[in-house]
């Protein structure tokens, strides 16, 4: 055995059954070793989407999704996979050949520092020098990206390492780190005070972010805003955590969220902020946020709580043990005059639209798509004004929203997508939509799609503009446009036929609820490419 | 506001850069930073000497509890600690000024290491704002070079059972 095939082995270990990836030559051990496994590696066609897919596939499944590319310019392209995953505390273990050891240091070809780049944006980095070290890194490494605040981890494996013969592969049971023990269990006294604060609420409410998603705690929300009657909003990262359409739900809060859902943030007297960040996308002035309300702040991360505001109960743990140990003790509450104020807020102050009906409105339109889906399906958000309307409009029930909502990697929704698919296998639906810009960050993804037969759908909202820098031109420099013309974009219909994937084009919402059901109903991949008016705007 | 943070980390290659990088990135200062090993091979100390106010000083332990290679943190304001800092001053001289500053040496309890013709080197080991005074004090002669190694500092004892 060597060190590539005991990589494999950590790998089988772990019960990975997909890598995606992009070989060369310091990372061909491990890619003649992947060989002889059950593992299937799936060929992306840059290196980003190695980690996009990777991250679709961790998010759905909860389990760490694995990416693998060469040393230098592979390693280097993956970066803004990793630093995705980092922002949006996705579980990641991302392996990258290395020039061999001896030469480390000296600027051979296709030589790059990669641990020291990606220091800021991992949980943590490994550079193996020894082939022993092999297993115990491995085992480290897949814990520590799938626990406490999930994130990616790297492990950089020079080419000599993976060669060197092991004579010995024993997989430790448990990982022994003095220095990482993340507190999963909330503070007894700590829990205690927001009982009794609960107690005392007129107007409580929830704000859950991507952290109850992460740690798999959505039945115990839904329990928990139920059981007291008490309202939830959620961030971007959050949307999902309760279905759209339910009562207690009152939508995304935040500058391209619900006005509702910020007011309804704003008159609380009560803010339970769970598993968010309360980062300036979703909180404007978070050092305002506690002149009018008592603060609870939930997090696994302590560093998150105290970082953009203080609040005045803080809470250290996982999301599910909390509310589970909330639920566990005695006491009731209800707010129905709060409950009531908010659905007449969620009824009279929807925003409204004025669509050009020359055009498919994108906001019915997401609407309409999300209804059609399945009741489980996953819905796959790109970057750009696309993502807003998603958010907006979507109608989750039983299924995920996924979207880089830390980071905003446009290109994230055709990879993602495409890791997801391969997780979940052929009885999930999965839709990606994206704009005709973050479409063509990733559109080389259909050859990977086909090649590897894992169908997705993909809806493109075409503008032919940036749509969201145009819409921050409209307002910042009064419609002084620089930049922003997509025009010189493929025909798409053309771009389908190469791929060899059936395409629909809608121009407009006649007869719409028809096309995306047919466009739903296919077998394999489509494309859907919708036209929509470019100088919409999601406000 | 100051504050001395004494962190406990792996002795790993790399380590260093890892807690200055995180400085640098998250925007807190450091006015000073010594690195050595201690009792434990496989264990260095590091003390950071930091200032900004309360919310980044909290920050500053939360962030660096989050490195994994960080074992443990101490911190403690200036006065729940004895600290020193070790400085070797190179200085020019001649005969009219020498007397002055070998009266300043002994005011300082500073010591005279090594000496030339015309030049001194003078060592001292106090407290931060000892160093401080004796560069003042010899900034008006003439100061040719300093070496320092930042702040070094533990908790001050207590009893214990």
């Amino acid at each position: 055995m060597i060190g590539a095939d005991a990589i494999i082995k950590c790998l089988e270990e772990e019960g990975v059954k997909a890598v995606f990836g992009y070989p060369g030559v310091a990372i061909c051990p491990f890619y003649n070793s992947i060989l002889h496994s059950d593992i299937e590696s799936i060929l992306v066609r840059t290196e980003q989407n190695a980690g996009h897919a990777a991250s679709g596939y961790a998010r759905v499944t909860g389990e760490v999704g694995v990416c693998a590319v060469t040393s230098g310019p592979g390693a280097t392209n993956l970066i803004t996979g990793i630093a995705t995953a980092f922002a949006d505390s996705i579980p990641m273990v991302a392996i990258t050949g290395q020039v061999n050891s001896s030469l480390l240091g000296s600027d051979v070809f296709q030589e790059a520092d990669i641990t020291g780049a990606v220091e800021s944006f991992v949980k943590y980095s490994y550079l193996i020098k020894d082939v022993q070290d092999i297993p115990r890194v491995f085992k480290e490494a897949f814990y520590i990206a799938n626990s406490g605040r999930k994130g990616p981890v790297l492990i950089d494996v020079p080419i000599d390492v993976q060669n060197a013969p092991l004579k010995h592969f024993k997989y430790p049971e448990e990982v022994n780190l003095r220095t990482y023990k993340p507190t999963v269990k909330g503070h007894a006294v700590q829990i205690k005070k927001v009982i009794k604060e609960l107690e005392n609420a007129k107007r409580p409410i929830i704000c859950a972010g991507g952290g109850v998603l992460l740690s798999d705690a959505q039945e115990e929300l839904r329990t928990f805003a139920e059981k007291y009657h008490i309202p939830v909003v959620s961030t971007m990262m959050g949307i999902g955590v309760m279905p759209s359409r339910h009562p207690m739900y009152f939508g995304m809060v935040g500058n391209n969220g619900k006005p509702y859902a910020n007011r309804a943030m704003n008159e609380s007297d009560m803010l339970i902020m769970v598993g968010a960040r309360v980062a300036d996308r979703a909180i404007a002035q978070p050092d305002l946020i506690t002149e009018n309300k008592l603060l609870v702040h939930i997090d696994v991360d302590p560093a998150e709580i105290g970082k953009n505001c203080g609040p005045h109960i803080p809470l250290v743990g996982d999301a599910k043990h909390i509310f589970e140990d909330i639920l566990n003790q005695e006491f009731s509450c209800e707010h129905p005059e709060w409950i009531a104020r908010l659905q007449e807020y969620r009824d009279s102050m929807a925003p409204k639209r004025n669509p050009d009906p020359k055009y498919v409105d994108p906001a019915k339109f997401i609407e309409i798509l999300s209804e059609k889906m399945e009741d489980d399906a996953i819905y796959v958000a790109d970057v750009g004004q696309n993502q807003i309307w998603s958010c907006g409009y979507v109608n989750v029930r039983k299924g995920r929203f996924l979207t880089t909502g830390g980071m905003g990697t446009m290109g994230y929704s055709i990879p993602a997508a495409m890791g997801a698919k391969r997780a979940l296998g052929k009885d999930r639906q999965v839709v990606a939509v994206c704009g005709d810009g973050s479409f063509q960050m990733s559109m080389m993804e259909f050859a990977t799609i086909r090649q590897h037969n894992i169908p997705i759908k993909v809806i493109v909202l075409k503008n032919t503009v940036l749509g969201m820098v145009r819409e921050y031109q409209h307002y910042t420099y009064h419609d002084q446009y620089s930049v922003i013309d997509l025009s010189g974009s493929p025909d798409l219909e053309k771009l389908a036929m190469a791929y060899d994937i059936p395409f629909t084009r809608v121009f407009n919402m006649e007869n719409v609820e028809q096309k995306i059901e047919n466009f739903l109903k296919e077998d394999g991949t489509g494309l859907m490419e919708c036209i929509i008016d470019p100088s919409d705007l999601v406000k | 506001m100051k504050r001395i943070y004494s962190v406990l980390v792996e002795n790993r290659s790399g380590v260093l850069s890892k807690v200055a990088g995180l400085f640098s990135r998250r925007c807190f200062n450091i006015d000073s930073l010594a690195v050595g090993e201690t009792e434990d091979p496989g264990v260095s100390c590091m003390t950071i000497v930091s200032s900004g106010d309360e919310r980044m000083i909290e920050q500053i332990e939360k962030q660096l509890n989050k490195k994994l290679d960080v074992i443990k943190i101490k911190t403690f304001d200036e006065q729940a600690a004895i600290s020193r800092e070790l400085m070797l001053v190179k200085v020019k001289y001649n005969k009219n000024n020498r007397k002055e500053i070998m009266e300043i040496c002994e005011a300082m309890k500073a010591e005279i290491v090594d000496m030339s013709q015309n030049m001194m080197m003078i060592q001292i080991c106090a407290a931060p704002d000892r160093t401080a005074m004796l560069i003042k004090l010899l900034a008006s002669i003439s100061i040719v070079e300093i070496a320092r190694t930042g702040t070094l500092a533990l908790p001050r004892c207590q009893e214990t059972e």
